[in-house]
C-alpha cells in the first residue's frame, strides 16, 4: 500500500481512477516513452476497457495522455478535437489479448524520423499503472520512481557498463531488472534511480557499442 | 510503516502526546521522506481541489450516459424554496454531495477520496462545514489527515475498492473517513474519533456494488447523499458520548469478511443488485454498449 495520498487523491478527472485516470495515465507515459508526440496511434483496448470504455471515458482519457494531458487535466473530455486539431491520427479499437490482466491498453505509435513504438500497460486502480511490453519484450515498470529504460543489444557486459556510467554519473540505483527478447538478441534494461539522470549521461550512455536505445521518465 | 491499527495511532497520539492528526502527518513524513511542511502542503492542494471541484459543477452538463448530471442544481432550487425536510445545512450536504458526483459523471476535476465513485462525500460534510461556520482553514487540512488515516487503516486491513469488498469499501470507507474528520473539526477527541468511523462503518455494512453498465454514476451518485448524512450522525452520536461498542479495528475486519463473501455479481461487474434490473438493461441497450 503506497502513501495516505493514494487514499486521498489523486486529483483527477472522472469518472474512474482506473479507467479514466489510469487510462490518461498509460498515454502519457507512452508518449515519454515513445520522446514525442505521435503523428499516428493506434489503441487497443482489452477486457474491462473494451467493454465499458466508452462510458469511462478511457478513450479519450487515453488520447489525452497521449498528446500529453496529465489525469487532473480539464480538457481530457475534448481530447478527440484537441488531437484532430494537433495533427495527431489515431484509432481506437477493441482486442482480445491473450492473458492481459481485465485493464489493458496496446498502443502502437508512429512519427516520421523515429521508429515505431508498441507499449502495453495496465491500470491497476487508484490511477496507478504498470507497462508490461515494450516493443514485444516483457517489461514490469510503474513510472512512479525514476526509471531509466535502456534497450540494448542481448550480450555479455552491457549491465556492467551500465551500472558503472550510472555510478560515474553520481546516480543512486534503487532497483534494477533485465528483461530479454523470448526470441533472443534484444534486452531491455529497467533502472529506477534516486536521482535525475542528466541528459549528458544520457548521451553517453546511448553512445556505448550495443545500446540501441535510452529513455528517462521522470517521477510522476 | 503506515498504522496497521486504530490502536497502534492511538498508542502513539498517547505517548507523544499528539493529536490523531499530528500522528498522521508525522507518519506520512517518514514514510515518503519529505517535510512536514511539504505534506501539508501537498493536503492542501487536496483540500482547495475539493473547494474548486464543488464550483466547477455545472448543472447544465449531462453525463456520457445521460443518467446524471443535474441532480445538484435541482436540490439547490428545492432548498432555495425553504421547505426541505432535513433543514437548510443538511440539505446543502445533499447538494454538494450531488454535485461532486455528478462532476465525476461528467468528466470534470475530483479528488478520489478514497474513490473516485464516493469522491462526494468528504466534500459533502467537509466543504459545507467549513463554509457555513467559518472555520479556519488548518482545520479542515487537520481533518484531511485524520480521513486519510483513517482510510489507509481501512486499506491496510481490508480494502478500498469496489471491485475488492463491494460499495461498504467505497462509500462506507468514505463516510467513515468523513464521520472521522469532522469529529475532529467539531473538537471530538481521538477516541471519538474511532467511535465515528466504527459507527459510520457499521451502518453501511454489507452495502453492495452495482453500477448500472458497469459506469460510476447509478446508484454511485446519490449513495455519496447516503454516505455524508450517515458521516454526520456518526459524528453527532460520537460527539454525543455514544461509543461503538465494537472496536473500530474489529469493525472494520467485520467489514473484510463480509467483503470477502460477496458474491462477485456485486462487485462492480455491473451484473447484480440495481444493475440486475430490468431498467438497467434497458438503459445499457439504449446505450448500445
Ligand atoms: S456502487 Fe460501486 S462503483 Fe458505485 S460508488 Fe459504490 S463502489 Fe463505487
Amino acid at each position: 500500500m503506497g502513501s495516505i495520498f493514494d487514499i486521498l487523491g489523486p486529483v483527477m478527472v472522472g469518472p474512474s481512477s482506473s479507467h479514466t485516470a489510469g487510462a490518461a495515465r498509460i498515454g502519457m507515459i507512452a508518449r515519454q516513452l515513445f520522446g514525442r508526440q505521435p503523428e499516428k496511434a493506434a489503441v487497443y483496448l482489452h477486457g474491462s476497457f473494451a467493454a465499458t470504455g466508452k462510458g469511462h471515458g478511457t478513450d479519450k482519457a487515453l488520447i489525452a495522455g497521449l498528446l500529453g494531458m496529465k489525469p487532473d487535466d480539464m480538457r481530457i473530455p475534448d481530447s478527440f478535437k484537441i488531437a484532430k486539431e494537433e495533427g495527431m491520427e489515431f484509432i481506437i479499437e477493441p482486442r482480445e489479448i491473450k492473458e492481459a490482466h481485465p485493464n489493458t491498453a496496446q498502443i502502437i505509435m508512429d512519427a516520421e524520423g523515429v521508429n515505431t513504438m508498441k507499449i502495453q500497460a495496465y491500470s491497476i486502480g487508484g490511477g496507478r499503472i504498470r507497462v508490461c511490453k515494450l516493443d514485444g519484450i516483457d517489461v514490469n515498470f510503474s513510472g512512479e520512481s525514476n526509471t531509466l529504460i535502456i534497450r540494448n543489444v542481448d550480450e555479455p557486459g552491457r549491465i556492467k557498463e551500465v551500472a558503472a556510467a550510472l555510478s560515474d554519473a553520481q546516480i543512486n540505483i534503487a532497483t534494477m531488472q533485465v528483461f530479454r527478447d523470448k526470441r533472443g538478441g534484444y534486452a531491455v534494461m529497467v533502472v529506477e534511480t534516486d536521482q535525475i539522470v542528466p541528459r549528458e549521461a544520457m548521451g553517453d550512455l546511448e553512445s556505448k557499442k550495443g545500446i540501441i536505445r535510452v529513455k528517462f521518465l521522470l517521477a510522476n | 510503516m503506515s498504522y496497521q491499527s486504530m490502536e497502534e495511532a492511538q498508542t502513539r497520539c498517547g505517548k507523544e502526546g499528539i493529536e490523531f492528526w499530528k500522528a498522521v502527518q508525522l507518519e506520512d513524513a517518514e514514510e515518503r521522506g519529505v517535510t512536514e511542511a511539504d505534506s501539508w502542503k501537498e493536503m492542501k492542494r487536496m483540500w482547495r481541489a475539493m473547494l474548486d471541484g464543488l464550483d466547477a459543477y455545472d448543472p447544465e452538463l449531462m453525463s456520457r450516459s445521460r443518467m446524471v448530471g443535474k441532480e445538484g442544481g435541482l436540490v439547490d432550487a428545492y432548498r432555495a424554496a425553504g421547505d426541505t425536510l432535513c433543514g437548510d445545512f443538511m440539505a446543502k450536504v445533499m447538494s454538494n454531495a450531488l454535485k461532486m458526483g455528478c462532476n465525476n459523471a461528467c468528466m470534470k476535476r475530483i479528488v478520489a477520496a478514497p474513490t473516485a465513485g464516493a469522491c462526494g462525500v468528504m466534500p459533502a460534510v467537509l466543504v459545507t462545514y467549513y463554509r457555513e461556520y467559518d472555520v479556519p482553514e488548518e482545520k479542515m487540512i487537520e481533518a484531511l489527515y485524520v480521513a486519510a488515516g483513517v482510510g489507509q487503516i481501512i486499506a491496510n486491513r481490508a480494502y478500498l475498492a469496489g471491485a475488492s469488498g463491494g460499495c461498504q469499501a467505497e462509500v462506507g470507507s468514505g463516510s467513515g473517513m468523513a464521520a472521522s474528520a469532522i469529529c475532529h473539526v467539531k473538537g471530538g477527541s481521538t477516541a471519538q474519533i474511532g467511535h465515528a468511523c466504527a459507527m459510520a462503518l457499521k451502518n453501511l455494512m454489507g452495502l453492495v456494488c452495482d453500477p448500472v453498465g458497469g459506469l460510476v454514476e447509478v446508484p454511485c451518485v446519490k449513495r455519496n447523499v447516503g454516505g455524508a448524512f450517515n458521516a454526520i450522525a456518526a459524528a453527532d452520536m460520537a460527539l454525543a458520548g455514544i461509543e461503538s461498542q465494537i472496536p473500530v479495528d474489529q469493525v472494520i475486519d467485520a467489514m473484510k469478511e463480509v467483503g470477502d463473501k460477496m458474491d462477485v455479481s456485486l462487485r462492480e461487474t455491473g451484473i447484480g443488485g440495481v444493475a440486475g434490473s430490468l431498467r438497467a438493461a434497458e438503459v445499457v441497450a439504449r446505450m448500445n454498449m
